[in-house]
């Protein structure tokens, strides 16, 4: 038995609602921020980013299988060679729903979607830093195997010691920035 | 198909229609410019959510 859809279905039909999910698409990727129902952004949000990960793989199969749905060669185009660069970093999570009251005439709520265009948080920067800086803390110890025993000991403290300096560092980076 | 024997009257329906109640909204305070707002949702005020300026929030305000 299939999975069935998560969310509510759409439109009148299933044909319908693949050209309501594919319109939504296009235009998101056109404009990178839609506003629409809660309804519709919940279920175009797994199908755009699914799209774009299509786009960061970038190869020609890749690029056929978005086209058949996002019709619009053009806002492809844009989708892979600018949409999916700005999305390298991004390990999934690259839209946002906010909501943003009710629609005027049919009380429906309404939300914002969007391309996420901040650059990754600086808190997994910091954690990325950190894990590098203790790789390399890790591999000097390695280097210095024929040291003996008792200085290997007494370097473990000192490995700490970047990884904290290099979350600092990039603080202090920042600030100037 | 069934259907009622009676009329039913005015006085059952208003004591049905007694028990549609409404609730007040929770509100929360808007960070940025202290409005009364939906929590989980951008300000209709100012248009603010988490730092982040969404103009479709704004109500617009309508002259006369």
């Amino acid at each position: 038995m299939p999975t069935p859809t998560k969310g509510p279905r759409l439109g009148g039909g299933p044909a319908h609602e693949r050209l309501i999910l594919a319109n939504l698409s296009t235009a998101l990727f056109e404009h990178g921020r839609i506003t629409t129902t809660e309804t519709k952004a919940k279920r175009l949000r797994p199908l755009a980013e699914r799209l774009i990960t299509f786009a960061k793989r970038g190869d020609l199969h890749a690029r056929r299988r978005v086209l058949t749905v996002v019709r619009d060669k053009g806002v492809v185009h844009t989708l892979f060679t600018e949409i999916a660069p700005a999305m390298a970093e991004r390990n999934g999570g690259y839209t946002r729903i906010t909501r943003v009251g009710t629609r005027k005439g049919d009380n429906a709520p309404m939300a914002v979607i969007e391309l996420i265009t901040e650059p990754v948080s600086p808190k997994q920067a910091v954690v990325r830093e950190a894990a590098k800086a203790t790789e390399k803390a890790a591999k000097k110890p390695a280097k210095a195997k024929a040291a003996p025993v008792e200085d290997v000991v007494e370097d473990a403290p000192v490995e700490d010691a970047p990884a904290e300096d290099a979350p600092a560092a990039e603080a202090e980076e920042k600030k100037e920035a | 198909m069934a259907v009622p024997k009676r009329k039913m009257s005015r006085s059952n329906t208003r004591a049905r229609r007694s028990q549609w109640k409404t609730t007040a909204a929770t509100l929360t305070t808007c960070p940025a410019c202290k409005a009364d707002k939906l929590s989980h949702t951008a300000c209709p005020t100012c248009g603010t959510y988490k730092g982040r300026q969404y103009a479709q929030a704004v109500k617009p305000v309508f002259a006369g």
